[in-house]
């Protein structure tokens, strides 16, 4: 049965987002944070949990989690507590983890996702923004019978954002994550890739009859591995709940599992009743007291988030609301638009590259904007080059394939493959003479007054210069050829 | 609160120690008189006491984000029960035969 | 040119004086670094110190202890500064990480486990010259007042072998009262230095929490657990303490407070200080013997000069319930990292990754250890929070504001009895309860954090009493001058100037 079928009842969402803050060291050691190192190799006597160690605070992922917080407009606690939530598995070395729990680094925020047709904003509240610690990763598909600890990831800091139960579809649920997303990216939080793990969702799911108050028994849901995916997990819980509430029956509170090829949620095999957590201050780390002036400067220093820049950018560049709304979709993108901009001074052309060709060869490439070859400054040269009529803009598609190719600046890349404009009589007569050779027949007809074939052979001749002739002085000098 | 022989069952299992069916009263009696004693702290008015958290005033330093980590002196493999390809190796777990299904 | 050394000390002889001298004699090149490590493992010997009799060290490496001696010898050859300790030999307790040996804590899970990194206080007892000899047995994880509860068999008193040397760090200071070493390190939770160093006849040191680093000290109960020291005399004791003390960039719980010099409080007299006496420290059941001595001590001072005012700390009472509520829980999570999959015991099972868990814990901790995790374990568990470590530790806030007002009145430091009994004969004590008792006048220290330390003050039959001074939050330096003080006193010297009234 589709949600869709059952309009009496309304879908109520709360999520739980935990992201990766962009660190160079783990949360409470000084390994190593980053990726793809070989197994239990970035560790050391802290995030092994050997006997006798003892945790120490990272102050940027202080830093990086405020940010976050006060990107939220959560309200930040001059003191906070890290805790134990303590349960036994592999890759939980210490057998707790260090989180926050009853007294978290900020509280009460929210974010506007976007507005009804009357133009009331839509809010989801912020519950609560907390500092962990992540654990390791636990292979279980590598040997047979055994499961495979890497504890690299082991002790790497995470905050955990947990929303209200504001969202009363999947599509608002999308939206919240789409713009939790590109806040958290902006403000130099975290890489939030949900493909490379620094973002995962949990959501919050549960129905009641529209026009309820009271919220109904909420299930879990765990295991998805893009927005869309908790988009359709939503739906499909949704769904589930609905017919088993039309039925008759009720809702179990338990940890649901998506599964994206069959497309439905299934109960975990693992039972609620065995998670008592027993938290409790953690005794290796006293109060996190925050210096709330510190906290101000970090606050003030937060770099401009998606929505100031879009308002920003469309009074600076005189772009359309809808160019600023999918340029600034990433930070990077729109940060790399704006040095473009600013170094070939015209933002009309940049906006027309950057979309176009810049886009096509970042998605091509599968990199991230920041690791893409052209620089800004090097892009803003060739266009400056197209304006000054150095290069052709057919050449120009040349020279910046070059450029993706070999990373070399646009002036470099112009002059070694010869491609900037020729305008010189000679050379040109020359490419004209030939096509004229080449084509006698046509030759022949353009001579006695067939003047429509003029765009053909203007066309032949720049076909053979490679884009390099000016097509002004083309058309002049072949006109002049037909009168010989 | 009398701590029955299935209490000690249920905290031994949170605390993943193998307990003998046969010890569990005796266990439980044990636990019984020493928390008895603790029934003392009953008397004791606090209502309006902020327990202690820390005994560390001034709050909590913390360090620059950088490295090194303080070195191993000796590979996990000099210490570990069973490595293979620099993975410590355990029992899978009976809920992930056939899963990537992580609990909490 | 290095002068040519003088006559040789008598490396045993040089043992049995203070620190203060052996390592003048040291950096004077009158006695060899590896000659006061011969003497020790030979007095070792001569004293029976193996596992057969006294089993007071898990591991020694005399090899190794000879040649970081000899590297010390060449360093003084080049006149490089051998540090404040420069070639003592000192004997450190099983829970406090070396490279050297194994670090058991007296335990099976850890048979054999060699840390790959050392405690901040090992570092600190290198960097100033020491040579560590052994590791000395202990109740498994410090969990026991009698180091019965070692899983490798028990230590004895040296004063009577038939007898226990308290715990947890029984065989530190074993090793300091048979005098093998002058110097060892202990650690405390809740009385495990001052307790085993009253019933051994010798001086412990709990610091202020926070003090000493806790980097490399397997952890029981985290807000409890400091590293002490266990000497001869109350200088030997400072020397020790002023080495390891220090903020430490590995443990966010160490303070960053500058070190004094302990040693320099041994000249200040007692004149002017006020001595407070608890009167719950002082209950009517306490052995009359013990008593007895602490009145002694408590004339002493007031002969000395010092004001002896009765005070009270009216939560006394809770601290033993109050201990063994939040000691046990901080160790229920601490002892969680303890399950086969990285280091340690691992014993397979049937039942998968569950079953090894279950079977390797089991297997791994004694009785005690086990008791004390099911007890955190519960008193944690949903449900019983608030009842129990909740209100343990609100009553913990009324136990440390108690020293607080008692010091704000004007008392400088507090002398107490360290113990209710002086050592008991092994398998004397078989109920838990009973035993936690032992910790009755001193667990409060370490819920309160802060420092506290026990001197010989006499003997009751002919077994050691100790007394204990109790001060305020880094206030070591007022403690020192009031144990030096009362040792002087009982031993009869007195400084220029200072008459018996």
């Amino acid at each position: 049965m589709s949600a869709a079928a059952s309009p009496d009842y309304e879908m109520v969402v709360g999520l739980e987002v935990h992201v990766q803050l962009k660190t160079r060291t783990k949360a409470f050691c000084g390994c190593s944070a980053d990726f793809g190192a070989p197994p239990n190799t970035n560790v050391c006597p802290v995030c092994l949990a050997l006997p006798g160690a003892l945790p120490v605070l990272n102050q940027h992922a202080v830093e990086l989690a405020l940010r976050a917080a006060l990107a939220l407009d959560c309200k930040v606690n001059a003191t906070s507590v890290f805790a134990r939530k303590n349960y036994f598995y592999p890759d939980l070395p210490k057998g707790y983890q260090i989180s926050q729990y009853d007294r978290p680094l900020a509280e009460k925020g929210w974010l506007t996702i976007g507005e009804l047709d009357d133009g009331t904003p839509v809010r989801v509240g912020i519950t609560r923004v907390h500092m962990e610690e992540d654990a390791g990763k636990s292979v279980h598909d590598r040997y047979a019978g055994a499961t495979a600890i890497d504890l690299n990831r082991a002790g790497v800091p995470l905050i955990e954002i947990v929303s209200e139960p504001d969202m009363r579809s999947a599509a608002e649920a999308g939206a919240y994550l789409r713009l939790l997303k590109q806040i958290l990216s902006y403000s130099g939080v975290s890489d939030v890739s949900m493909e490379e793990g620094s973002l995962r969702v949990d959501a919050n799911v549960s129905a009641r009859i529209r026009g309820a108050t009271q919220l109904g028994t909420k299930t879990e849901v765990k295991n998805m591995n893009s927005f869309s995916a908790v988009e359709r997990a939503l739906d499909s819980e949704f769904a589930r709940q609905v017919a088993l509430l039309e039925s008759g029956g009720t809702v179990t509170q338990q940890t649901m599992l998506w599964d994206g090829a069959k497309g439905e949620t299934r109960a975990s095999r693992t039972k609620e009743e065995s998670h008592d957590y027993r938290y409790f201050p953690e005794p290796d780390l006293p109060p996190l007291v925050l210096d709330m002036e510190w906290v101000g400067r970090v606050g003030r220093a937060i770099p401009e988030l998606p929505d100031a820049r879009r308002k920003r950018m469309i009074g600076e560049y005189e772009l359309s609301a809808a160019d600023a709304e999918l340029l600034t979709a990433s930070a990077g993108m729109s940060e790399y638009f704006e040095a473009v901009a600013r170094a070939s001074l015209d933002p009309k052309a940049a906006l027309n590259w950057v979309m176009g060709e810049v886009s096509a060869a970042v998605n091509a490439a599968g990199v991230r904007i920041d690791e893409f070859p052209v620089r800004p400054a090097d892009l803003g040269e060739l266009l400056r080059m197209v304006r000054e009529d150095v290069v052709s803009h057919t050449a120009a598609k040349r020279v910046f394939a070059r450029m993706v190719e070999t990373g070399k600046p646009a002036a470099q890349v112009a002059a070694e493959e010869g491609l900037q404009k020729v305008g010189d009589d000679a050379a040109l007569v020359e490419w004209i003479d030939e096509v004229l050779r080449e084509n006698p027949a046509e030759a022949a007809r353009y001579k006695s007054g067939e003047t429509k074939l003029q765009g053909v052979l203007v066309g032949l001749v720049m076909k053979k210069s490679k884009g390099r002739a000016d097509p002004r002085k083309v058309n002049q000098l072949l006109s002049e050829r037909a009168r010989v | 609160m009398a701590v029955t022989g299935q209490d000690v069952l249920k905290v031994a299992k949170l605390a993943s120690l193998a307990v003998d069916e046969g010890k569990l009263d005796a266990l439980a009696r044990e636990l019984n008189s020493i928390l008895g004693h603790m029934e003392e702290l009953g008397k004791v008015n606090t209502e309006r006491i902020l327990p202690a958290e820390g005994l560390s005033s001034g709050g909590q330093r913390l360090r620059a984000d950088h490295g090194p980590a303080d070195a191993l002196a000796h590979a996990p493999a000099d210490f570990a029960p069973e490595m293979r390809d620099g993975f410590f190796i355990v029992p899978r777990l009976a809920t992930h035969e056939g899963s990537s299904e992580r609990t909490p | 040119m290095k002068p040519p050394p003088r006559a040789p000390a008598s490396a045993a002889k040089l043992l049995s004086r203070p620190l203060t001298e052996c390592v003048a004699c040291v950096r004077e090149g009158a006695a060899l670094p590896s000659d006061l490590v011969s003497a020790a493992f030979d007095r070792a010997d001569d004293i029976g110190a193996g596992s057969e009799s006294l089993n007071v060290f898990l591991a020694t490496d005399r090899e190794r202890a000879t040649e970081h001696a000899k590297g010390l010898t060449a360093l003084i050859g080049r006149a490089e500064a051998p540090g404040n300790l420069a070639g003592v030999p000192v004997a450190v307790k099983d829970n406090i990480a070396t490279l050297d040996m194994p670090t058991t804590c007296g335990s099976r899970i850890l048979e054999g486990y060699v840390s790959p990194f050392e405690a901040t206080v090992v570092r600190r007892l290198r960097a100033n010259g020491a040579v560590i000899i052994g590791k000395t047995n202990m109740d498994e994880f410090a969990m026991g007042s009698s180091t019965e509860n070692s899983a490798y068999g028990p230590t004895r008193n040296p004063v009577d072998i038939r007898r226990v040397p308290g715990g947890s760090s029984g065989g530190s200071a074993a090793a300091v009262a048979a005098g093998i070493v002058r110097l060892a390190l202990g650690s405390e939770t809740g009385g495990s230095v001052r307790q085993p160093a009253s019933f051994c006849g010798i001086v412990g040191v709990k610091p202020t929490y926070g003090r000493v680093s806790r980097y490399g000290l397997v952890a029981f109960g985290s807000s409890l657990d400091q590293v002490g020291v266990l000497a001869r005399t109350v200088e030997d004791a400072a020397l020790g303490l002023e080495v390891i003390a220090g903020c430490d960039q590995f443990d966010s719980t160490s303070a960053d407070v500058p070190v004094p010099r302990y040693e320099l409080e041994k000249n200040a007299g007692l004149k002017g200080l006020v001595i407070g006496k608890p009167r719950e420290y002082f209950p009517e059941r306490l052995d009359p013997r013990i008593a007895q001595e602490c009145e002694r001590a408590l004339d002493a001072y007031r002969e000395l000069g010092a004001e002896v005012r009765e005070v009270s700390l009216p939560h006394t009472a809770y601290s033993i319930p109050v201990y063994y509520i939040v000691a046990p829980a901080e160790a229920s999570s601490n002892l969680a990292r303890f399950d086969g999959v990285r280091y340690g015991l691992r014993v397979p099972s049937e039942r998968g990754l569950a079953g090894m868990y279950e079977a390797t814990r089991a297997r791994g901790f004694g009785p005690e250890v086990t008791r004390r995790i099911l007890l955190g374990t519960y008193v944690l568990s949903a449900g019983y929070y608030d009842a129990y470590y909740k209100k343990a530790q609100s009553v913990r806030a009324l136990i440390a504001q108690d020293f607080r007002d008692v010091f704000a009145s004007g008392v400088d430091v507090l002398f107490t009895p360290t113990t209710p009994t002086p050592a008991f004969e092994l398998g004397a004590v078989k109920d838990p309860y009973e035993m936690y008792v032992s910790d009755i006048f001193t667990a409060s220290a370490n819920l309160a954090g802060v420092p506290a330390m026990s001197i010989p003050i006499g003997d009751a039959r002919g077994l050691p009493v100790g007394g204990q001074i109790i001060a305020p939050h880094f206030a070591e330096p007022v403690m020192f001058r009031a144990a030096f003080g009362l040792e002087r006193a009982l031993a009869g010297e007195l400084l220029p100037g200072e008459k018996s009234a």
